[in-house]
């Protein structure tokens, strides 16, 4: 948890963005290994819808930052191809709703080819990929799909919340032999925060407390540990000190930082943006049902989105999915209890 | 290969009737057309064994024969070198024998054993050898074209002069990955090359409904890469045709679309009894044998009698015979197989 963050340099640190970040992290890798390459829609003059890639082109050239037809299966199929035979390539995927396009070659080809080879291939394949809600762009662009890829074995799962872990956490998957979803809200790419100047990679399977407490435990991803963290002060202001624990990685998932602060706490709130149903909350819920359930002083509470396809209008799609409010008023239920 | 002798390419343009003889491009240096014939002779024991050892359950599970379809993977590897790449199909045994795999390790694999290509863990439609450049056979229909795109593509970012070669059925090519697939390499210029084998049936589907233009090679316009038709019963064909394909994406001529027509003699896998097909049809093409073709030939040509055949046949199922007895000595992979190799380099519960 700490350790990660007490492994960062102090020095160097400046304010960028989530984007900023991310293409820092495309451009420093791209330097250190030819092998790495960038492709996807928009990726090279536009920079990436959201600004991802922003400046690679100018320096990589087209040869390494290659805008492609609107052919995502392809994309990622080659991707494949080009991992198992020697090259880093990063694929970039406009929404997370068109991965639904390419599904097979994640999930029969990515995923499954070290295992079908029995170990023989690796698969060094970065998809990075924007989620969620936020930009009233309706149903097709605005899922968040997570728990679709952390069911599937041979697939990694990141969701970083800030800066400095979407630098950290790509810079992980840049460098890790295996297929690494890596999913981005995209309310998120304007943020700012503290990010360090270096080349640093977060180890995935390292949950961060973004901020410790005593009476609950929130567990939250991506944007959510932002509304998380509202929650936490708006209950502090009223006594309740809540602990928001950002478990970065889905797979592989940090089990003992979530079951040590459940331990603490007693009482645990998960909160995605995805739908409840088949949520990733469910995970996580009855990890501490199996593991820490005599730890528990009160329900195990998830927050989370409406089991509905996210409309196009804006009070609709605001209200399919969690607020501030809904997390403190887990949280409230669960300590009054 | 004796001069004046020299094979002729017997490719056509899509869509144009098949050129004629003499306005055929010779080959000025061949192929071991021994070695090719001996390698189709082998494919074909390997599979006719396979029918048997499923029929006898000593194979568990399915797989789907080659049986007949010999000369297009012994003409598209013959004229492909070791580094060069191939991707494979769930009707792949023949591409990874002509690729050059162990068959003792094909065989080992396909009874589900621990020393087998994958441990066990692939059988007959994951079966790859990496080292080979042979990427792997694929349980989807067109599964391995995404694959030969990337490989194409890598081989153009490491500056190597590798090509690939993706091969794919006549079904493979009316799923959407083949269309994006092709494009991209087109449009990126790669050196690969997608070989279709169009041996008539998806499973039960045959192809002249399941399309309307009559070849799958006329396509090659639309995506703006070189397209050719080519008897995929003549391995010297599509030796040949291969050779044009791989020399133009070596010099950054881009893609090339090869569709080799042939016919699968058996079923579409070896546990699934299909309708009938016409019994004139598959008699015309039986008619039409890859090996007996290069056979003919070669003995027209006093470079192989009736002796020379028979021993290369004995050799052949020896080997295969070999392969069994290597594959049924084998150890079942131990339990703990069952969760190594999903992650490289970790472990995750």
């Amino acid at each position: 948890m700490s350790s990660a963050q007490a492994a960062r340099p102090a020095s160097g640190i400046r304010e960028i963005t989530y984007a900023e970040a991310i293409a820092e992290a495309l451009g420093t890798e791209m330097r250190l290994d030819p092998r790495v390459f960038v492709m996807g829609e928009d990726v090279g003059a536009f920079g990436g819808l959201f600004g991802g890639t922003k400046g690679l082109l100018a320096e990589f050239g087209p040869e390494r930052v290659r805008d492609t037809p609107i052919s995502e299966a392809a994309l990622i199929g080659a991707g494949v191809g080009a991992a198992i035979t020697g090259m880093r390539p990063m694929v970039e995927i406009q929404f997370v709703d068109f991965t639904a396009c390419a599904m097979d070659q994640i999930v029969n080809q990515a995923a499954k080819i070290r295992f079908m080879l029995g170990g023989k291939a690796q698969v060094p394949l970065v998809i990075r990929t924007p989620y969620g809600t936020g930009l009233k762009l309706a149903s097709q662009h605005s899922q968040s799909l997570e728990a679709w890829f952390a069911h599937v074995p041979g697939l990694l799962v990141a969701m970083p919340a800030t800066p400095a872990d979407a630098k950290g956490l790509l810079v992980t998957a840049l460098r890790d032999p295996n297929p690494v979803m890596v999913l981005e809200h995209k309310l998120l790419y304007p943020t700012r925060g503290p990010v360090p100047e270096e080349q640093y990679g977060i180890p995935f399977g390292q949950a961060d407390v973004k901020r410790p407490g005593s009476d609950a435990t929130i567990v939250a991803t991506g944007l959510m540990v932002s509304k998380s963290l509202a929650a936490a002060d708006r209950l502090a202001a009223e006594g309740v000190e809540a602990e928001v624990l950002d478990p970065r990685t889905l797979v592989p998932l940090d089990k003992a930082a979530i079951i040590e602060s459940v331990k603490k706490t007693g009482r645990l709130v998960v909160v995605h943006e995805a739908v409840k149903r088949g949520g990733f909350g469910g995970e996580i819920a009855s990890l501490i049902a199996e593991e820490a359930f005599d730890y528990l002083d009160a329900p195990i509470k998830r927050v989370a989105g409406r089991n509905v396809p996210i409309a196009f209008n804006e009070v609709l799609e605001k209200k399919a999915v969690p607020d501030v409010e809904d997390i403190v008023a887990a949280v409230k239920s669960l300590v009054r209890d | 290969m004796a001069k004046g002798k020299a094979r002729q390419a017997s490719a056509r343009q899509a869509g144009s009737p098949p050129a004629p003889a003499e306005a055929r491009t010779a080959q000025p240096d061949g192929p071991d057309r021994i070695a090719m014939l001996t390698m189709m002779v082998r494919i074909r024991a390997f599979e006719l064994k396979l029918a048997e050892l499923v029929r006898n359950l000593v194979i568990k599970g399915t797989m789907h024969p080659y049986v007949g379809q010999e000369a297009v993977a012994t003409g598209v590897c013959t004229a492909l070198r070791p580094v060069d790449y191939i991707a494979s199909t769930h009707r792949g045994h023949g591409h990874a024998l002509a690729k050059g795999a162990d068959m003792q390790r094909m065989m080992a694999e396909l009874l589900g054993k621990h020393t087998g290509y994958c441990k066990g863990k692939g059988g007959s439609m994951h079966i790859a050898d990496l080292d080979l450049g042979m990427l792997g056979c694929n349980g989807i229909v067109g599964g391995g074209m995404g694959i030969t795109a990337g490989a194409a593509l890598s081989a153009k970012l490491r500056g190597t002069d590798q090509v690939c070669a993706g091969f794919f059925g006549d079904g493979g090519a009316n799923a959407g990955i083949t269309h994006e697939s092709m494009n991209l390499a087109a449009a990126w210029r790669l050196p690969a090359i997608f070989v279709c084998e169009n041996n008539q049936y998806a499973l039960s589907m045959p192809h002249a409904k399941a399309v309307a233009m009559p070849d799958i090679a006329l396509r090659a316009q639309g995506y703006g890469m070189a397209g050719e038709v080519v008897d995929g019963n003549d391995a010297m064909a599509v030796w040949a045709a291969t050779r044009r394909a791989a020399e133009r994406a070596r010099a950054g001529g881009g893609p090339t679309l090869l569709e080799c027509k042939t016919y699968r003699w058996l079923q579409h896998s070896l546990r699934v009894k299909g309708p009938d097909r016409p019994a004139e049809e598959e008699a015309s093409w039986r008619a039409r044998c890859p090996i007996d073709r290069l056979r003919k030939e070669l003995a027209a040509d006093g470079r192989l009698d009736d002796a020379g055949f028979a021993a290369i046949e004995a050799a052949a199922a020896r080997e295969v015979e070999e392969s069994v007895a290597f594959a049924l000595a084998s150890p079942e992979p131990p339990l703990e197989e069952m969760e190594l190799d999903i992650y490289a380099g970790r472990f995750i519960e």
